[in-house]
């Protein structure tokens, strides 16, 4: 049985620690936000200007102004900040980002990372995924292990273009969990349950080794 | 001081558009967008426009009216995800884009306004980013050499605003207003609020008024929302 979306947001937050200041990317890794444990100070960065970021508001209190990267409503914290698009990177850029959790369309085992293009068919661009893997601490990536047609995202070398090169350092997908460490090696370090390692093999073009 | 108040946004524009003119447009989403502003461009027909702003608004508001009217040659944006006409455009080769990273694009702007010309990044380094520029090492890490960007107009909207052109923006509809207001050669803003001078608490002002040459009060914010998240009262 492969983890869920809700399973592979759990898995994720266990990357979480207290006193992290974390970005988050749209989609799975939004989901982190409710798996974040009882009592664990973490603040979650949004590029568009905020640190702190609460809950979705209440029906009827949206207010324009307060929207996080995926443009969705939010509300502030009584510790929350507010800053220019300038600011908001420098933190990134900076080094000052902990942790981002962000999902892919593929990883290489050289810890390469494309999640931002396909040519000729999407044509959507980067926002500011590649500031986030280029200068945050630690990039963990969640994504599904497959595409719906079966072909690896998990692969030798990227064939999209990059994100950025050698800056993954955990994958988790909803096979398993891999250290992809900025290209030192894959090792896979956990199963979802059900799932074999031989699955896995099935369904991986990059080379990794396995200590569970 | 010159008189800086405009009555609506077509004043506030007066003599400023030219066809192949480079505008840089506040906002991220449609948050924070200079909306007034953007009408009264789509009004005025000017055309052959290279616009420089984070997103480009959806089909039927914010950039994405000046798109709709055929006004814009070029885009320079991090993401355009939300507009349907935008992708048809350039992928018939109708609409120039040019992609930044969504931090290069803040900092080129904040460098072009404070007259810096290039800095380097490690942002990019190894993708198709930083083909055809610069890569130096600092330090044993390579790192990509960007330009500061400046405009002929940039239009930012704030949210509170003097005679002086000081500017206090609110919440996240900050975004890219306070840099793209030091970078271009014009600089228009829209407000909310159009207070008296001296109401605006001076250790507050986000916009030093220096930056901005002609500010209006708009008329109609429609301050859309792309998506309404909410939860339901009964999970507090």
């Amino acid at each position: 049985m492969a983890w869920s979306r809700e399973d592979l947001a759990a898995q994720a937050a266990k990357e979480l620690r207290d006193g992290f200041y974390v970005n988050l990317g749209i989609g799975i890794p939004t989901l982190v936000a409710n798996y974040i444990p009882e009592g664990m100070n973490v603040t979650l960065q949004s590029e568009n200007g905020m640190l702190g970021m609460g809950p979705f508001p209440y029906e009827g209190e949206a207010d324009a102004d307060l929207i996080n990267a995926g443009k969705q409503t939010i509300t502030e914290l009584p510790s929350s900040s507010y800053f220019s698009s300038a600011d908001s990177f420098a933190m990134i850029r900076g080094g000052h980002i902990n942790l981002s959790i962000l999902g892919a369309m593929q990883v290489a085992q050289n810890g390469d990372l494309a999640n931002w293009m396909v040519p000729g068919k999407m044509v959507k661009g980067m926002g500011g995924a590649m500031d986030l893997v280029a200068g945050v601490k630690r990039v963990v990536i969640v994504m599904e292990h497959n595409e719906k047609s079966g072909a690896p995202k998990l692969v030798k070398a990227c064939s999209l273009p990059l994100t950025g090169a050698k800056v993954v350092d955990l994958l988790i997908t909803d096979l398993g969990v891999f250290e992809v460490n900025r290209g030192s090696g894959v090792v896979l370090t956990a199963l979802a349950p059900g799932v074999t390692g031989e699955e896995v093999t099935a369904k991986t073009e990059a080379e990794f080794t396995v200590r569970l | 001081m010159a008189d800086k108040v405009r009555k609506t946004a077509a004043d506030a524009l007066a003599g400023v558009l030219t066809d192949g003119m480079t505008i840089m447009a506040g906002g991220f989403g449609l948050c924070g967008i200079p909306e007034n502003l953007i009408a009264a461009i789509r009004e005025t027909g000017v055309k052959d426009l290279t616009v420089v702003s984070n997103n480009c608004g959806v089909d039927d508001f914010g950039l994405g009216i000046l798109l709709a009217g055929g006004q814009i040659r070029k885009m320079i944006s991090s993401y355009v995800g939300e507009n349907k006409l935008f992708e048809k455009l350039y992928l018939s080769g109708e609409l120039e884009l040019e992609f930044n990273p969504q931090g290069t694009l803040a900092e080129r702007i904040r460098a072009g306004g404070a007259g810096i010309p290039a800095f380097f990044t490690r942002t990019g380094v190894g993708t198709l980013v930083a083909e055809g520029k610069e890569v130096r090492d600092f330090d044993g890490e390579p790192y990509v050499m960007e330009r500061g960007l400046t405009a002929d107009l940039a239009i930012v909207k704030a949210w509170k605003g003097d005679a002086e052109g000081n500017l206090i923006y609110r919440k996240t509809a900050r975004n890219f207003n306070p840099m793209m207001a030091t970078a271009g050669r014009v600089t228009i803003a829209e407000v909310e609020e159009l207070v008296p001078v001296g109401a605006l608490d001076k250790d507050a002002i986000h916009t030093p008024g220096i930056y901005v040459d002609r500010l209006f009060k708009g008329v109609v914010f429609e301050k859309r929302i792309e998506r309404t998240t909410t939860r339901p009262k009964e999970a507090a």
